[in-house]
């Protein structure tokens, strides 16, 4: 075994020791009644856990709807931030004009929205989607839009000597580009995605994971409330384990930390 | 006189300062240059005088103020479409691998994939890089990524060919292998050669004919030297001939007070 390999491991020991230690002190603080109303207990949190996942199975459809609004969002949010900031990028009447008005939806706060969007698509899917989509969109869009603005001026020179037309530079030259600054956000446009998910599910819906939790809150079921936010938190860690999988597909031609690079 | 292949008349850049005082600097002042069909001519000059402009003058990438341009007789509009452009920096798309960056003119010219393919490895292998067809930009070593935006700019065909300074980021052995290996592919095809250099050495090694810049702003061509050395030539080789060292003589005389001005410039500014 490495010495690198073995230095990993002994952290890893360490890592779980420090979650052990968590949970016991958790569990034996829990034994004060009083402590065990506010901040639930570690067993009983499991117990949830195991009934939703083994007992009931009741969770898969709350987990598919949360996972269908976070999907829907990042595609339409992702799609309509590319298209956008392509032509913002490019057009530099357009993006003059219309630059204080994004800077001003961007630093709206837009959870706020919630209830707009509510009352428009009604208290279905939809109106989770629509929240997420804003979250994710100026991701985005301010990527895509830096993302072109910022390609290189021999690289456009030389596609140019080489003979491409407009619509050449966009599609071999712009497009890749601005491609590329979409998945170095991959990750923070996903995470939008679920949190806008979510939070959409918690101001009002029917379903839905963020619901789930709602209602235990509703009940003051603090177990219920704890299992559903350590479920959620696994499900954004292996959304993260996926978009990195993804991105190791789609960006070879990126170099890796530790190699060298020259653009 | 035959029609030249690229002909520069009475040039002149002046750009609009962008701080705003409402200065304008003029880069190039009333400088003409012009190329036979199949010669290889070299500008030199100090750094900062405006080479690079002349060149994308004669690609076509800049309108100049005043002037005009002719490619083969015709006055240039918009891009020089029969002129390969070699650039200074990286120009290579990062994200196509070497073979992809390679046949890019040729998709662009909407040549069918596979012919654009085969042709694509004949030029790698040309140029040195047979069997790197895969890799990305980022895998290869500055040498390599040289050698492949030659073989992009060349794999057109171009009658023209400019270069900005191709060579400056490479180390000294690296350099006078690829400098003799385009020496090679140009007496084989002899097209029309706008070479920019900072290297006096390189100018009279590769070139029929050495122009000098004066120093910025204002620049014009001050010096016209024929090279009447025998070709072919091995740039390290010529280095000893006689007539070499003249030459080097005669046109560092001018050059050296250009050079002397520009960096009393470039210490004031």
């Amino acid at each position: 075994m490495s010495n690198s390999q073995k230095t990993n491991l002994t952290l890893r020991f360490w890592q779980v020791l420090l979650l052990v230690v968590v949970l016991v002190a958790w569990h034996l603080a829990s034994a004060d009644n009083n402590f065990a109303f506010f901040f639930g207990q570690p067993v009983e949190v499991a117990k949830v856990i195991w009934t939703w996942f083994v007992t009931n199975a009741d969770i898969y459809r709350h987990l598919g709807i949360t996972l269908a609004e976070t999907v829907l969002a990042f595609v339409i949010g992702t799609v309509a931030g590319l298209a956008f900031g392509l032509w913002l990028g490019l057009s530099r009447g357009a993006s003059a004009l219309l630059d204080p008005y994004i800077t001003a939806a961007n630093s709206m706060p837009r959870v706020i929205l919630a209830p707009i969007f509510g009352m428009w698509f009604g208290l279905g899917i939809w109106s989770k989607v629509a929240l997420a989509v804003t979250l994710v969109f100026f991701i985005v869009f301010f990527n895509v839009y830096q993302g072109v603005r910022e390609v290189p001026s021999t690289l456009l020179d030389n596609a140019r000597m080489l003979g491409a037309n407009r619509k050449q530079l966009l599609r071999h030259v712009y497009i890749p580009s601005a491609t590329s600054w979409v998945f170095s956000s991959l990750h923070t446009s996903v995470g939008l995605a679920f949190v806008g998910a979510v939070v959409g599910e918690y101001l009002g819906s029917a379903s839905g994971v963020g619901y789930l939790i709602l209602q235990a809150e509703g009940t003051l079921d603090v177990n219920t409330v704890f299992a559903g936010i350590v479920v959620l938190t696994i499900f954004a860690l292996l959304l993260d384990g996926l978009v990195s999988l993804v991105e190791d597909r789609l960006l070879s031609w990126k170099p890796k930390a530790g190699e060298t690079e020259k653009i | 006189m035959p029609e030249a292949a690229l002909s520069l008349e009475n040039i002149t850049c002046t750009f609009a300062s962008n701080d705003g005082s409402g200065k304008s600097y003029t880069a190039v002042k009333e400088a003409s240059i012009s190329i036979a069909p199949g010669e290889f001519v070299s500008v030199v000059g100090p750094t900062g005088c405006g080479k690079s402009t002349l060149l994308n003058v004669g690609a076509g990438l800049l309108a100049p103020s005043s002037g005009k341009v002719r490619v083969f007789g015709q006055e240039l509009k918009g891009v020089n479409a029969r002129a390969g452009y070699m650039f200074q920096g990286e120009a290579l798309m990062p994200w196509r691998d070497a073979l992809s960056n390679v046949v890019a003119g040729l998709e662009f010219a909407g040549t069918p994939a596979a012919q654009a393919n085969e042709q694509g490895r004949e030029w790698m292998r040309r140029v040195g890089l047979g069997g790197f067809e895969n890799r990305y930009p980022h895998q290869m070593s500055g040498g390599m990524r040289k050698r492949a935006m030659l073989a992009q700019t060349l794999i057109r065909d171009p009658d023209i060919i400019l270069m900005d300074e191709p060579f400056s980021a490479l180390d000294i052995q690296t350099r006078q292998l690829m400098e003799n290996e385009v020496l090679d592919l140009w007496m084989a095809k002899r097209k029309a050669v706008l070479f920019i250099t900072h290297d006096l050495d390189e100018a009279i090694a590769m070139s029929d004919r050495v122009v000098v810049l004066s120093a910025g702003p204002a620049t014009h061509p001050i010096g016209e030297f024929n090279i009447d050395l025998p070709r072919p030539r091995d740039v390290a080789e010529v280095r000893n001939n006689s007539r070499f060292v003249e030459l080097h003589q005669a046109i560092w005389g001018v050059l050296r007070e250009e050079v002397l001005k520009g960096y009393a410039q470039q210490k004031r500014a």
